[in-house]
């Protein structure tokens, strides 16, 4: 049977975990129908019709998918989904949110967070952040399964486009939440999981305004800005800038943290980053054990010799 | 407004866990053992809503063996009004402890249900959700705010763009993100006031609960060791290591 593809996008464009996710698809060698819902997803559903892989697209669209629910995605997928073996979705607060709750439905487990398929009953997730990889099958008829975007390529653009069908939304019955506002740190810079260079801050920092001096080198090397926990606790930056355990999950050529300590958490979210450089003033900070290039010292002097020793790459 | 928190036994966060040799989990023998630090905020959410005249009776409910009585005392020194322990020798995965839960909702009727977004030991930040699946309530998960008015609450959930804000009818389930609160310390007298609160134990099989573990974990390794630990002693030497050995830039 086919695998089912519940795609992510912002209403226009599918988004870089989505691509991810058609990546790790791939695995099962079954045939991929991908999912589209929002109150415009034609262009997303065009784009997702152009994967190689991919042998149909669902559309679902309604108005009230311009801020979407997972109470009424889940209603509009459970009957969709019992046609299917595997359900994969991105392992961002997209997919989080939405698959258990559509996996309790179907009663069936949610293998979260993937980042290997053995075969497709067998997988590989991180527990304990990150300190230990558990590879872990089920039995259950479905298997749903999110996808940690980080550890699968995006997948290339075809040039065949395949099928639409339309499929009805249906709204749940039972009480449902009411959209309100989204505040959205909105940034001229490449998007946090996806960048090829993040520079992330820490507590290090000591205050919000010190931040300009990440800035200005993100701003040299066309770099994401990433933090700690303890960076984003403190104000410095917006909370959808926290790398880590319970944060994101990056996994750049360029990794670059700058007064942050190293705390097993925080790691979780960056040690799969191609070179980790770290700048910290204390020469014990366990981030150096990881690090493939390290430099001890105060980061207000080395930030802006190294700003200003670097060629504008971007 | 009855408060159900659920909260779970897990290694402390500042303990680095080690791989059994045999790969068939982690090595448990002698590990610190503490409440999952998200139920912590659960349970701390819970008391402020009480301490604000919110909340009538907090219960916290913890699913396991013998152990969790432990986290289920911490979670009345903090202000739980009382304990449920539901008792199995069963590793608990997600769906089993939303089941369960849900037993537990149409015994209790509460009007908040409080969880933290993940566990810190397997990460799979699930049951939350599986639980208002189950029940079909409205979820807020993530959340780093949350105000009760009346019989409707507005929570802030961080998510992957920023913040997003909801309001939504009660009965609702709700997930804890790290800046919801800052929890107390429980205090020595509140601690033995806990000794004396109510803690019952209850068999999943009572609940007619099965707690069958639908994963199956074949094995547990280490992640493959990076091999850090270059210095560089200053910042022109690290920019000729970025572009002429690692090329990254
Ligand atoms: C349940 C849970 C989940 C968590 N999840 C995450 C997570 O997802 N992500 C995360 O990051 N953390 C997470 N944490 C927090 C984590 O444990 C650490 O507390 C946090 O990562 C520390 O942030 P930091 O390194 O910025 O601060 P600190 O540990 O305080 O380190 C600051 C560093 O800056 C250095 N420094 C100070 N001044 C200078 C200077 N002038 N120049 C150079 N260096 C300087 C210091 O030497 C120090 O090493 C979590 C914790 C818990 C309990
Ligand atoms: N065995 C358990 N007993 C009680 N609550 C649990 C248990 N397992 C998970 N939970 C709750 O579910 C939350 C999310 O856990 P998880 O989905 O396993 O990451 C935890 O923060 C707890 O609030």
């Amino acid at each position: 049977m086919p695998l089912l593809l519940i795609a992510e996008h912002d209403q226009s464009n599918l988004t870089a975990s989505t691509l991810a996710t058609l990546t790790a698809a791939k695995a099962f060698s079954a045939p991929v129908h991908v999912v589209v819902m929002g109150s415009s997803p034609e262009k997303a559903a065009e784009e997702a019709a152009f994967f190689k892989s991919v042998e149909k697209v669902w559309m679902i669209k309604d108005p009230r998918l311009a801020h979407p629910l997972a109470e009424d995605m889940t209603e509009t997928l459970l009957d969709l989904a019992k046609g299917y073996d595997f359900i994969l979705a991105p392992s961002t607060t997209f997919g989080k949110n939405l698959l258990p709750r559509l996996a309790a439905l179907l009663d069936v487990a949610l293998i979260s967070d993937v980042i290997q398929i053995q075969d497709k009953n067998t997988f590989v997730r991180p527990i304990y952040a990150g300190n230990a990889l558990a590879t872990v099958t089920s039995n259950d008829p479905i298997k749903v399964i999110t996808i940690r975007p980080t550890a699968f390529e995006k997948a290339q653009k075809g040039n065949s486009s395949a099928p639409f069908e339309a499929c009805p939304f249906k709204e749940s019955s039972s009480p449902l939440p009411i959209f309100v506002r989204m505040e959205t740190s909105s940034s001229e810079r490449p998007e946090l999981t996806s960048a090829s260079i993040v520079v992330s801050g820490g507590r290090g920092f000591q205050s919000k305004e010190n931040f300009a001096l990440l800035e200005a080198l993100a701003d040299k090397l066309g770099a994401a800005i990433g933090a700690s926990r303890a960076a984003v606790d403190a104000g410095f930056v917006p909370n959808d800038y926290q790398v880590g355990q319970t944060g994101k999950a990056v996994a750049p050529t360029l990794y670059i943290a700058v007064g942050i300590s190293g705390a097993i958490q925080h790691l979780a979210g960056m040690k799969d980053s191609k070179i980790i450089v770290a700048i910290n003033k204390d020469p014990e900070a366990p981030i150096f054990q990881i690090a493939d290039y390290g430099l001890v010292g105060d980061l207000f002097k080395i930030l802006p010799e190294l700003t200003a020793k670097i060629k504008k790459t971007a | 407004m009855k408060v159900l928190v659920a909260v779970k036994r897990v290694v402390d966060y500042n303990v680095k866990v080690r791989v059994r040799a045999d790969e068939t989990g982690i090595d448990l023998s002698g590990v610190k053992m503490s409440l999952n630090p998200f139920d912590e905020i659960a349970v701390e959410e819970a008391v402020r809503l009480k301490e604000k005249g919110l909340a009538s009776e907090i219960i916290v409910v913890s699913i396991g063996d013998a152990s969790c009585q432990e986290s289920l005392r911490t979670a009345l020194a903090l202000g739980a009004d009382r304990a449920i322990h539901v008792e199995t020798s069963l590793e608990t995965q997600p769906l089993g402890v939303a089941k369960t839960l849900k037993a537990l909702v149409e015994k209790e009727s509460p009007r908040l249900i409080i969880l933290g977004k993940q566990a810190i030991d397997d990460d799979f930040n699930q049951t939350g959700q599986m639980l208002a699946g189950l029940l079909r309530w409205p979820q807020g998960t993530f959340i780093s705010h949350l105000i009760r008015n009346g019989e409707e609450i507005e929570v802030t959930r961080e998510v992957d763009g920023g913040l997003e804000t909801l309001k939504m009818p009660l009965p609702a389930v709700v997930t804890t993100d790290l800046r919801l609160n800052e929890p107390r310390y429980a205090t020595l007298p509140n601690i033995m006031k806990a000794k004396q609160k109510s803690l019952e134990v209850i068999s999943a099989e009572t609940l007619g609960v099965d707690l069958t573990p639908r994963l199956k974990t074949l094995k547990v390794v280490e992640p493959p060791p990076r091999k850090g630990g270059l210095m560089v002693a200053n910042v022109d030497e690290l920019l000729d290591k970025l572009q002429h050995e690692a090329k990254v830039i």
